[in-house]
């Protein structure tokens, strides 16, 4: 069930880090995993939106839908990765791969997303948009130039959290076939070859502050009033 | 169905069930004791909290099997390698939100303690803890959450717990066995969801539920 790498192993003690290892194998097993840990998570971070920013503008406006919707999705969020990928493997009869690592990656994504979405149009101030329908904006207009523009900074914190948790959840999701990183740290692990493991976890931790640091700042750019607002206090 | 009530009836089953737990406990109370001190001390200051916040953040984006994985190498395989790498995984939620709770009491009901005559030690026990015990909480059960999952993991170095199950299943590929570590691992989350849950809500403050039941939730 594991994706073993055909890289040649050196078994003889070579101290924690195997430098000359890595220098052979970095272009051939490190680089692309790395990129196919970035994949597979961009692409879940997207169907997740996809599926999120409308249902959140529905729960903003049909507030009854929301707590059935963050009842389910919070369940989704609880389950423990591992057992997630279990259950979709065995019950729902899913086959190894991308598949099952991707589903269950936009499973854990909808919580944050959608709670940050109805979150962000809740923030929106009743004046803004009773001034934007006094200038004639159609429900429409408003919630797409008004309301939606507004909330960003809310729903992009959200994005934040979620693909910090989808790089982590992504790690585990190489023991089902996922690929990416976790392919390293498991190889290394069961090959007892500590330069592999170390490098996989020591990427994926790299990744994962990197995104954190990359949505910070996106979150900054797109909200340059509450910058203001706070140099003013 | 016959198989998978042979792995629940499984002699080890009970033990690698507590183990799981005992795991969850200790790290959970071990991270409680490094994060809310911590806390304490950085919260009156904003550059203190600033960094506490910052480092939470960066703590809390590091993938749990990547901890583990390099706990790995310090600690060699078992017990005290997994019990170290997740006591590392369930601080930085507490130390945020413990940072966050207590500098969001408003200053006019910490002036006001002070005039009443309360001291610093007063101030901090009998005012901003009752008010942040809800926010800290909720940090509690998001590690207590984490933990639950994370320990399922520890199966990769050696640590034991009801991951072994889920990887024995994979390599016999026995959907029973598979399945048994699963779901107990998936109920052992929702029953830890649950409980604090339920404690958060009994360490809210009486007048703080009045609160927010009329929306004057104080921020």
């Amino acid at each position: 069930m594991l994706a073993f790498f055909q890289a040649e192993f050196a078994p003889e003690d070579t101290g924690l880090i195997d430098w000359e290892w890595l220098g052979d194998n970095f272009t051939e097993d490190v680089v692309p995993a790395f990129f196919q840990h970035i994949f597979l998570c961009f692409v879940s971070l997207a169907i997740a939106i996809a599926i999120s920013v409308p249902l959140g503008i529905l729960a903003a406006r049909y507030r009854w839908l929301y707590p059935p919707l963050t009842a389910v999705t919070g369940f989704f969020y609880t389950i423990p990765s591992f057992s997630m990928f279990t259950i979709l493997l065995f019950v729902v009869g899913l086959s190894v791969g991308r598949t099952p690592a991707v589903i269950a990656l936009v499973l854990y994504s909808l919580l944050v997303l959608i709670r940050n979405v109805v979150t962000g149009l809740d923030s929106v101030p009743p004046e803004t948009k009773d001034a934007a329908r006094g200038m004639g904006l159609t429900d429409r207009q408003i919630l797409w130039r008004v309301e939606l523009p507004l909330a960003l900074p809310v729903i992009v914190a959200g994005m934040r959290i979620a693909i910090v948790t989808v790089i982590g959840i992504a790690v585990i999701g190489a023991y089902i076939g996922a690929g990416g990183l976790g392919d390293l740290i498991f190889d290394g692990i069961t090959r007892d070859f500590p330069t592999l493991y170390i490098t996989g976890a020591v990427l994926a931790t790299a990744l994962a502050i990197g995104a954190d640091l990359l949505f910070v700042g996106a979150e900054r750019l797109m909200s340059p009033w509450s910058r203001r607002a706070r140099g003013a206090t | 169905m016959d198989e998978f009530m042979g792995v629940l009836q499984r002699p080890d089953f009970i033990g690698n069930l507590i183990l799981h737990i005992e795991y969850t406990v200790l790290a959970t109370v071990l991270g409680i004791l490094i994060a809310i001190p911590v806390a304490v001390l950085v919260h009156r200051s904003n550059a203190g909290s600033t960094i506490a916040i910052n480092v939470g953040n960066i703590g809390r984006a590091v993938p749990s099997l990547a901890v583990l994985a390099l706990m790995f190498p310090v600690f060699g395989l078992g017990f005290d390698s997994a019990l170290f790498a997740l006591t590392l995984l369930a601080v930085p939620p507490i130390l945020i939100n413990a940072v966050v709770g207590l500098r969001q009491v408003s200053p006019q009901i910490l002036d006001s303690a002070k005039g009443m005559g309360l001291s610093g030690l007063q101030v901090l026990t009998g005012i901003q803890v009752p008010i942040a015990a809800p926010i800290i909480f909720a940090g509690i059960r998001t590690s207590a959450v984490l933990i639950v999952a994370s320990v399922t993991l520890a199966t990769f170095i050696g640590g034991g717990g009801l991951g072994d199950y889920i990887v024995e299943g994979y390599q016999r590929n026995s959907t029973a066995i598979a399945l048994a570590g699963a779901l107990a691992v998936a109920v052992l989350a929702v029953i830890t969801e649950a409980t604090f849950a339920g404690l958060q809500r009994a360490f809210t403050p009486k007048g703080l539920r009045i609160a927010q039941k009329r929306g004057r939730a104080t921020k």
